[in-house]
């Protein structure tokens, strides 16, 4: 089959499966709508589909496909396939950002708090980056490991300054991926990932070449720092906005990107289509698992990445340590 | 040439030796300011309480400073802890799961002996899986078993927080009382008991203290100085596991504890020689403890768990040290 | 004496050396010569049981690498590798100091001192012996790693390529002190050379190793020959002989074959 026709043809079926389990879940919850009431609807099924279930889907649909291109960007960034918002501390400082908001302007609107939140992803991924590229050891997994670290670190910090101010427990609430919450008019904000997405479309190449370190880019008339910050500008945004909407879903920067990888090779710009709707169509996924699975109750959708996410990641490493035996990773 | 060397060695060694004993003066300052201060009241009950909250200071200090420097030692880095395998968060886990199932009435919870052993036993047996790995086979990195522990720990946490999510607020304040290290805690026959353990696994590994200094060259080099390479590093590693899970189940998770005093020592001695660095750590990470401890119960009357505030010096540590590596 | 007896050594699919059978005789400068990937430091490093083989034996004076009691075997035999990055900040004489570790395991007697001495000044190092590695130059940095592979006052001495990144000088400096310490001390070394004309020059006897196997094993005049190098390399050399040395010619193979 030509290349082209083979990535409509993935396409296409991924949009199937994205718009599939977008269908399902506007109908699964706690009160039934089945697809037949559709052009019947009553009153109040109108208003449960239109301020719960259509933003719902929607903020999944947005977090997956806009966090996916994060982690894409990161991965091109860094030249290192276990890198994402999870994995750099990116998440943890959003956190912090969304605790100091808390604290500091206790009566501030969503959107004040997301630029706080805003400004905190955004210098602690500046400092991961900034770590990655002087670090002495280039080995794909330490980079990873100092990024966790340094996660653990940030959102040790956090820990700290919610126990001083009794604010454990609803920041675990707030900041645990969960889609229950998600009402019309708190969810709007996800909105941002579009225009990122088609900035990330067009800055594709550029990202792999920065990726190949300051000399290089140079070397081809790249504005080196700029696209770095361009890229570190995405994927602030794109944390921020998702931790204070939906809260972490953690590895889907990392497990999405490397999946595409797997069955698309590496051309980057080629493979963001597919990586926003996969990303999207996992979320989605997700979401309806944890609705079905104990019904009538829920399993937060950070609880189910979590454990998906991290089964996944093993498996990519278990296989790119199988490959690399001779080198790479498994030195 | 010989004689100018010797003198050379000695008066670097004579200085190191002069910043130990000055680093054992302040300590011993903290914890007799620690033992006596404001003391009140029935001052013997007061006095043993306190020399219990010393105690456990002092095993954790050792415990964990000597797992943190053959851990460093055994990964070639200065910027790792071994609770980065996700000892803490599966600690935590562990915490709210048990009152979250079993209520905070059941003995698990509120039987200080079984529940250090529990706790030590879950510990022990989770990293000692996981670094099977290491021993079992040549193919894998100890980066790689690593970051295989801290995606367990990144589960370890989100299970954690989805229980912490839908657990009663009481209960949640209740798991909150473990969930931070804590010293004041501990009972006495429970820190008698991690004591035991701690001496033992401190016979087992002593024989293998003297190898550390050539450890840390390498592999290679190791080897070819004559070092037992796979049997050596072996004991080392248990040793690693054991003294982590103990501390942890004594009193709690301080992650960042080991680095912050092992670099200290690193900083404030300037000797590469273990047999140093050893008791530099254990020096520093009383020093740390009893002082932070001093602040928090004299000072601050407890509005912070002392972890916290290790923790918040420990993570702040660790950027100046990443970024100042980073300049050269 | 130090043979090998039908090593083999895999690394996943690839066989890095391939049932090779090699004596390494006493006293003398034994190079391992081939083009890259021929197995030379992979054969140094199971000669040194630095890496464990897949099938095979090898023995030192006789006794099996497996059964000697390893701070013996330290004693007896020494290896150092061609890449030495350390995470310890050490001074040279501290690193030089390291070599009497199979001795002394850490505490340095008077007598460890002198063989400390001794090896600084053997390789000229006795006005760097106070500096910190990262402070010296790479020529400098792999003198004091052979310092301390000298200290070990090992009867064997084995090098994988201790002539990487040197240039002419420091290479010739370091090749006049492998001989020294055979012809005047006694000891026997193995080394992996890249250089063809270095290995022709010091060596006593070549062992020449192609696709994991060996292909030549002989005195110097037996392998720097024409027919026998273009076997091991596959390209032209052409030998010229000066003063009972042999020097090979390969820059311009279009010159070579013309001849």
């Amino acid at each position: 089959m030509p290349l082209d026709k083979r990535n409509a043809v993935q396409l296409t079926a991924l949009a199937a499966v994205l718009l599939t389990l977008s269908f399902i879940s506007l109908f699964v919850g706690v009160s039934s709508i089945s697809p037949r009431d559709i052009f019947d609807l009553s009153p109040l099924q109108k208003q449960i589909l239109s301020i719960t279930r259509v933003p719902r889907l929607l903020s999944a649909v947005m977090a997956g496909a806009s966090l996916a291109i994060a982690g894409t960007i990161m991965q091109q960034l860094t030249r290192n396939k276990f890198v994402s918002p999870t994995t750099a501390g990116t998440m943890d400082a959003a956190r912090l950002g969304v605790l100091a908001g808390l604290i500091v302007f206790p009566g501030a609107s969503l959107l004040q708090k997301t630029a706080v939140a805003f400004a905190f992803a955004l210098a602690g991924t500046y400092v991961f980056i900034r770590i990655v590229e002087r670090v002495k050891i280039k080995n794909t997994i330490f980079i990873p490991l100092v990024g966790l670290m340094f996660g653990n670190i940030v959102s040790s910090v956090t820990t700290s300054v919610a126990y001083r101010f009794d604010l454990l427990q609803s920041l675990a609430t707030w900041l645990h991926g969960d889609f229950s919450m998600i009402l019309r008019g708190r969810y709007e904000m996800l909105y941002v990932g579009v225009p990122l997405m088609a900035v990330a479309y067009v800055y594709a190449d550029r990202f792999t070449i920065a990726g190949m370190g300051d000399s290089f880019a140079a070397n081809l008339g790249l504005n080196y720092r700029r696209v770095v910050n361009v890229g570190l500008f995405i994927v602030a945004a794109v944390s921020s906005a998702v931790v204070l909407t939906v809260g972490s879903l953690p590895f889907l920067g990392l497990v999405v990107p490397n999946i595409v990888t797997i069955y698309r090779g590496d051309n980057v710009r080629k493979n963001l289509p597919h990586t926003a709707l996969l990303g999207a169509a996992l979320v989605v996924g997700c979401d309806v698992i944890g609705r079905i699975i104990i019904h009538p109750y829920e399993v937060s959708v950070g609880l189910i990445m979590g454990v998906l996410g991290s089964a996944v990641f093993l498996f990519l490493l278990l296989r790119g340590n199988a490959r690399g035996a001779r080198g790479g990773v498994g030195a | 040439m010989t004689t100018a060397a010797t003198a050379a060695a000695a008066v670097r060694a004579r200085a190191v030796r002069g910043r130990l004993w000055a680093a054992a003066a302040v300590t011993a300052v903290f914890i007799l300011l620690f033992l006596v201060l404001n003391i009140q009241g029935d001052w013997k009950f007061a006095l043993s309480r306190r020399l219990t909250v010393m105690g456990a200071v002092l095993l954790t200090a050792l415990a964990t400073g000597g797992a943190t420097v053959i851990f460093q030692t055994l990964t070639h880095n200065r910027i790792l802890t071994p609770g980065i395998i996700g000892l803490d968060s599966l600690y935590v886990l562990m915490q709210t799961a048990v009152v979250f199932v079993l209520g905070a009435a059941s003995a698990a919870w509120t039987d200080a002996l079984l529940h250090f052993v529990l706790s030590a036993g879950l510990l022990t047996l989770f990293a000692g899986s996981l670094y099977q790995g290491l021993f079992r086979t040549d193919k894998y990195n100890v980066y790689f078993i690593l970051l295989i522990g801290l995606i367990a720990g990144t589960l370890f946490q989100s299970l954690a927080s989805f229980l912490q999510m839908i657990i009663d607020p009481n209960e949640f304040l209740i798991t909150q009382s473990r969930t931070f290290a804590s010293f004041n805690n501990v009972r006495l026959h429970v820190l008698a008991l991690a004591a035991g353990a701690v001496g033992l696994v401190a016979l087992y590994v002593r024989p293998c203290l003297k190898y550390l200094d050539v450890l840390a060259l390498g592999r290679e080099h190791a080897v070819n100085l004559g070092v037992d390479y796979p049997r050596i590093v072996r004991r080392l590693w248990t040793a690693v596991i054991l003294l982590t899970a103990v501390a942890t189940a004594l009193v709690g998770p301080i992650t960042f504890l080991g680095l912050l005093t092992v670099n200290i020592a690193h900083q404030f001695l300037g000797d590469y020689r273990h047999s140093t660095l050893l008791a530099g750590t254990v020096l520093a990470g009383v020093g740390m403890l009893s002082g932070g401890l001093l602040l928090v119960e004299r000072v601050l009357a407890f509005s912070l768990p002392v972890s916290v505030i290790v923790n918040l010096a420990g993570g702040a540590y660790f950027l100046y040290l990443v970024l100042k590596e980073s300049q050269k | 004496m130090i043979q090998a007896i039908h090593v083999s050594k895999r690394y996943g699919p690839t066989t890095a050396v391939d049932d090779v059978t090699v004596t390494i005789k006493k006293n003398r400068i034994t190079s391992l010569i081939g083009p890259n990937g021929a197995g030379k430091s992979t054969l140094l490093a199971l000669m040194s049981r630095l890496a464990p083989m897949d099938q095979g034996d090898v023995l030192v004076e006789g006794r099996s690498v497996r059964s000697w009691d390893s701070m013996e075997l330290a004693r007896k035999v020494a290896i150092l590798k061609q890449t030495n990055h350390l995470s310890l900040r050490l001074t040279v004489r501290d690193l030089v100091g390291f070599g009497r570790f199979p001795y002394s395991q850490g505490r340095l007697t008077k007598a460890d001192m002198e063989h400390v001495d001794q090896a600084i000044e053997y390789m000229n190092l006795g006005d760097l012996q106070h500096k910190f590695l990262d402070e010296l130059s790479g020529g400098e940095r792999q003198r004091a790693f052979i310092a301390m592979v000298v200290a070990q006052d090992t009867e064997y001495v084995l090098l994988d390529e201790p002539l990487n990144n040197l240039d002419m000088k420091h290479s010739v400096q370091i090749m006049k002190v492998l001989r020294r310490l055979v012809d005047e001390l006694g000891k026997t070394v193995v080394l992996v050379l890249h250089d063809i004309n270095f290995a022709s020059s010091y060596s006593d006897d070549i062992v020449a190793m192609k696709h994991g196997r060996v292909v030549a094993h002989g005195s110097v005049e037996e392998i720097i020959r024409q027919d026998v190098l273009h076997d091991v390399y596959d390209m032209q050399f052409d030998i010229h002989e000066f003063d009972r040395c042999k020097v090979c010619l390969y820059f311009l193979p279009e010159l070579t074959v013309a001849r």
